[in-house]
């Protein structure tokens, strides 16, 4: 019966009795995952684009981060390696379908994941050889992102918002309305549906493969430096960062592997579940929670509906 | 509708793709066999043939999906050794499929705009705002595919997902993502396929007025022969991946090789 209090009742008498606490333990979440969501966003486009599972979208994140402080250590100001960035991550997506997408085109696609693991090796590698493995603080003073934080009264209490959890928000927000409008309502994004679709009817239309794959790893890109900046500007930027990626594991499980707003709306279930589960329930089996809850809600979703939020169902006719 | 082409259809009659001793084959499988035909601007050119016959390989081959390790295509004058989709596309070669491939998840109306895709220039950055000249080529492009739709007579489907639609009006949206492409030469692989009498009559109405009124030509394998000889200028038959025959229906219908391909021979 105790048992069965502290976990059914007592967390909650808690919420009630602290409504500050619950508060600030639901921005917290809700910044977590607009991060994870943005994570989540970068499989997704490639995976919609060309039905591959990237491995590499984690250290891509790690990479575009480490290009931009690298090359402002470098000497190179702020805005300048911002771009300069923006143009390695263009590289990247054209080489990558040069080299990698181009010559294994209709293989399995496990044969091309087997290709996105190589991909991570060869960016781990090439990104300490250039860069160096230490861990390096992200410029976001020169980038003109915020610091400090807004303190409001709420409820006898006080919650505490940082300005960067703000500005990341926001810029999320941005960006996923910026994708969502370009999927729907442009050529390219039709094109970008089409190639999803059917390779060979889009092949027929006159749709450049080539040219989709491109535009998908590029806004990939983009969306990893997005979210390399952000994570960076909290944690620090070092390769230690790809592992959060595989926390899209679970949003992907969650929103469906083909859905822009699912990775949305599980990365913001996963961001908040995580962090209300860490400090309500956590005590009870001595904290740690944050590290696996979010599996544990994926494993849980699987059962009852494994093709996600938002994901489309597969009915086959046998 | 629009209104039939006017003045002289200059090349009228004119080769304007031909095959020519093409073979293709897959591993140790032999799809086609040294064949050549040609196809004439304005005309229906039929492929017809059993099973395995090589007719899909042949519309492969012409729209760039194969490459044929011998032989040389020759489209509008230009002549290759291999065309690749993506040319075929621009040069004005637009195809269906034999088992429908349509972006599922897309409206008719998104599928068809596909067909557009090669006729829309504006940058990527204008797109993503939605603004200018990039606002006014799409509403341009709807007008062009919303005529098309009218000729099709599937107005009130556009908006569904061509997945839920029934096999028939598939067919139709996919011959009406082919028609905005405004192509000079239209592949057909079994249009008919897997259809009823009055679907099959329907279907047949829209190729002849594709073919008079945008005088668009085609080129189409079907197995159903009274639509082959009523539809078509002229049949080339294929057996085995080898031509048998090619000429007018009544040619070939009187045809010895033709006869023994469908009925058997006696050995």
């Amino acid at each position: 019966m105790d048992l069965l209090y502290k976990i059914f009742i007592d967390p909650f008498i808690q919420m009630g009795a602290a409504p500050d606490l619950l508060v600030q333990t639901l921005w917290e979440g809700l910044v977590a995952g607009v991060l994870y969501s943005l994570i989540a966003l970068g499989f997704v486009l490639i995976f919609k684009a060309s039905g591959v599972f990237n491995f590499a979208q984690g250290i891509m994140v790690v990479f575009a981060a480490l290009t931009l402080v690298g090359l402002h250590e470098h000497g190179v100001p702020a805005y300048v390696a911002l771009a300069l960035t923006i143009a390695v991550m263009f590289v990247l997506a054209f080489a990558v379908e040069r080299v990698m997408l181009r010559p294994l085109v209709n293989q399995p696609d496990i044969i091309l994941f087997m290709a996105t693991f190589g991909l991570t090796y060869f960016l781990i590698g090439f990104g300490e050889l250039i860069f160096g493995g230490e861990i390096k603080v992200m410029i976001s003073d020169q980038l003109g992102l915020p610091k400090g934080a807004f303190d409001i009264k709420f409820a006898g209490g006080f919650v505490s918002l940082q300005k960067i959890d703000i500005a990341a928000a926001v810029i999320a927000s941005l960006m996923v309305a910026a994708l969502a409008i370009f999927f729907q309502k442009t050529r390219i994004g039709r094109a970008l549906r089409a190639v999803a679709d059917s390779h060979r009817a889009a092949l027929s239309v006159g749709i450049s493969l080539e040219q989709i794959w491109v535009i998908v790893w590029f806004a990939a890109g983009l969306v990893a430096l997005t979210t390399g900046i952000m994570w960076g500007a909290r944690s620090g930027v070092s390769f230690a960062l790809s592992i959060i990626a595989l926390k899209a594991l679970p949003v992907l499980i969650l929103g469906g592997f083909t859905s822009i707003p699912g990775a949305i709306v599980g990365g913001l279930i996963i961001g908040i579940g995580e962090k209300i589960g860490e400090f309500y329930w956590g005590p009870l089996v001595g904290s740690g929670v944050e590290s696996w809850l979010a599996y544990v809600i994926a494993l849980i979703f699987l059962l009852f509906r494994p093709q996600g939020l938002f994901g489309e169902k597969l009915i086959e006719r046998i | 509708m629009r209104a039939p082409t006017s003045g002289p259809e200059v090349a009228a009659g004119d080769v304007l793709l031909a095959v020519e001793n093409v073979s293709l084959s897959f591993g140790g499988v032999k799809a086609i066999s040294d064949v050549s035909l040609d196809i004439r601007r304005g005309e229906i050119r039929a492929i017809i043939g059993p099973n395995g016959a090589g007719k899909t390989s042949m519309l492969n081959v012409i729209n760039g999906f194969y490459t044929p390790q011998r032989g040389r295509i020759t489209f509008k004058g230009q002549t290759r050794s291999k065309m690749r989709p993506h040319d075929a596309a621009e040069g004005g070669i637009a195809r269906t499929f034999q088992n429908v491939a349509l972006f599922r998840g897309m409206t008719a109306l998104d599928n068809i705009m596909t067909g557009r895709t090669l006729k829309m220039h504006r940058g990527f950055v204008w797109q993503l705002l939605r603004y200018g000249p990039a606002m006014a080529e799409e509403v341009e492009h709807r007008q062009k595919v919303e005529e098309i739709i009218d000729f099709l007579k599937i107005q009130d489907i556009r908006r569904i997902p061509v997945g839920r639609l029934a096999y028939g009006l598939q067919k139709r949206v996919e011959l009406g993502r082919a028609l905005a492409m405004e192509p000079d030469l239209l592949l057909l692989d079994e249009p008919m396929a897997g259809m009823n009498l009055e679907e099959k009559e329907d279907m047949s109405r829209y190729i002849l007025d594709v073919n008079d009124h945008f005088g668009t030509t085609i080129a189409l394998i079907e197995h159903d022969m009274g639509v082959v000889m009523d539809l078509s200028d002229r049949v080339v038959v294929l057996d085995h991946g080898i031509k048998i025959a090619d000429g007018t229906p009544a040619e070939v219908k009187n045809d010895r090789a033709v006869i023994d391909a469908y009925l058997g021979v006696a050995h």
